[in-house]
């Protein structure tokens, strides 16, 4: 597991796995389609991930799709990290 | 363009999905008023059955009161039916202003304004008071409405886990840089029947200088020593900045709803909220019910305490039966099956053995997660529950579930 897909999966341990919950998280875990995130409180994994790397994800990229792994987020970070750096 | 064949099959096609995932939702014909016991046909055509209602919102029992009825029919004569007209334009009788203070001292706040239901003082509050500068957290299971107002404001928004304290006070201190910071949630929440923290919350909010939004919905009229809400349950009557509630469950189970608190909040609801603005006024008749509901429930505490003892008796039946029932001390009692087919067929079986509850699953509630939710009603006696859980028992044993705790549910999950 790369760098990105640790803060990520340790963000969503903290943020969304109710306490005393002991189910295991890794890079291919559901996340959306298992319904421990959900559309409404993704927002706040969005907002840490603009922040942690600043980058901005348009809505039209924050799909639930998009969301649904550790695996899949980190590649969506990699990809407008790119975009940053490209568009400097 | 016109409903053609292609958008005719589009649409079909999306009902059959709807089917497929077997989220389909069908209604079922009730022939009597509203009661602990109701006439049901179902499917059309079907013969009419007896059926004990163990799912209604009527937590008081005041749906078809006989005074309620009467106060209604006084109203219909004495205000007419209907006010063609919003609040603001010609829409306002005495005895709407009437009713909002009726509420504001039963809720103990400031003021209050009637909407055409809770849905909506949900729906319009966020975008009424809070601007780009501010913030909602809110406990993530909060009703939708509450979701869908968020979604139409501008704040930034968040959420914590559901009554995690800490994961507040978390949140809270991230958003210190905020204008205003708004804590959000349901007093009783009604797919698990347990009960918001609001102590807690209100400590929280004065140390970190927030609002606290209450919806309590599913509270009002009962939960407290003289059913106040949730907020006289957890010692902090009179501290909420801003309670929404409905007068479509416990306060005679029609329509209406309102949002309470702050005066200069209700004030700006009353100034800025569309669903107050582009929506007819709450019916005269309506108007006229709740508040002899209210003469009611000032009166005397008999009906919340006969709901309390029901609640009680209701959950003892259950666990001794063998069911797997979420903790909880509130009306709002859900027999737990985590698979979702199994709570659609124990519904259909429990119609069959006269009893009408509902299955409910995902997304309602999370996977693997499918309940029956049953409610109380202070309107049922004894008898109701006592027949009630011989039907749940025969049906539990049809299904093998009697005894078996939530893993063993689990592991028998299919969806």
């Amino acid at each position: 597991m790369d760098e990105i897909s640790k803060v990520v999966r340790d963000y969503v341990i903290r943020e969304y796995v109710p306490e005393g919950d002991d189910r295991e998280v890794n890079e291919t875990t559901p996340l959306i389609s298992s319904g421990l995130v959900d559309s409404f409180s993704m927002v706040s994994l969005l907002r840490f991930l603009e922040k942690k790397y600043a980058i901005h994800i348009p809505e039209a990229d924050a799909t639930p799709e998009a969301f649904d792994t550790v695996e899949r987020i980190a590649a969506l970070v990699r990809r407008f990290q790119k975009a940053e750096v490209g568009s400097v | 363009m016109a409903f053609s064949a292609v958008v005719r099959d589009s649409y079909q096609a999306d009902i059959e999905g709807i089917k497929a995932a077997g989220l389909f939702k069908e209604e079922r014909f009730i022939h009597s008023p509203q009661s602990s016991e109701i006439e049901v046909q179902f499917p059309v055509g079907a013969a009419m059955r007896k059926c004990i209602n163990i799912c209604a919102n009527n937590y008081l029992g005041l749906s078809s009161h006989p005074e309620v009825v009467a106060a209604a029919h006084a109203g219909l004569d004495v205000r007419g039916y209907g006010m063609s007209s919003v609040r603001f334009i010609c829409g306002t009788q005495d005895i709407h202003r009437e009713l909002e203070m009726r509420l504001t001292a039963f809720l103990g706040t400031e003021d209050t304004l009637l909407f055409p239901s809770c849905m909506d003082a949900n729906a319009g509050f966020f975008e009424a008071c809070l601007t780009d500068k501010d913030v909602m957290i809110a406990d993530r299971l909060v009703h939708a409405s509450i979701v869908d107002g968020m979604r139409l404001c501008k704040a930034m928004q968040d959420t914590f886990k559901h009554s995690d304290m800490g994961h507040l006070e978390e949140k809270l201190q991230e958003h210190q840089d905020k204008r205003f910071r708004m804590i959000i949630t349901d007093g009783v929440f009604s797919m698990d029947g347990d009960m918001a923290k609001l102590d807690k919350m209100v400590e929280l909010a004065e140390k970190y200088n927030a609002m606290v939004f209450l919806d309590d919905s599913h509270a009002t009229g009962f939960i407290g020593t003289t059913g106040r809400g949730t907020h006289e349950h957890c010692g902090v009557f009179g501290k909420i900045d801003v309670i929404t509630t409905t007068l479509g469950k416990a306060l005679g189970g029609a329509s209406g709803g309102c949002v309470s608190g702050r005066r200069e909040l209700v004030e700006m609801c009353r100034q800025r909220a569309r669903p107050y603005l582009f929506s007819n006024s709450v019916p005269p008749v309506i108007v006229a019910g709740a508040l002899k509901v209210l003469d009611l429930i000032n009166a005397t505490t008999e009906r919340r305490d006969k709901l309390e003892w029901n609640a009680l008796y209701w959950r003892g039946l259950l666990r001794e039966a063998g069911f797997d029932v979420k903790e909880g001390d509130t009306p709002i009692v859900p027999v737990m099956l985590y698979d979702a087919k199994l709570a659609q067929e124990f519904a259909r079986d429990l119609f069959e053995e006269g009893v009408y509850a509902v299955g409910f699953f995902f997304p309602v509630v999370p996977k693997g997660q499918a309940r029956i939710r049953t409610q109380l009603s202070a309107a049922h006696q004894k008898h109701h529950l006592d027949t009630a859980i011989e039907a749940f028992r025969k049906v539990g044993e049809k299904h093998h579930i009697l005894g078996l705790g939530r893993k063993e549910l689990m592991a028998m999950c299919v969806g």
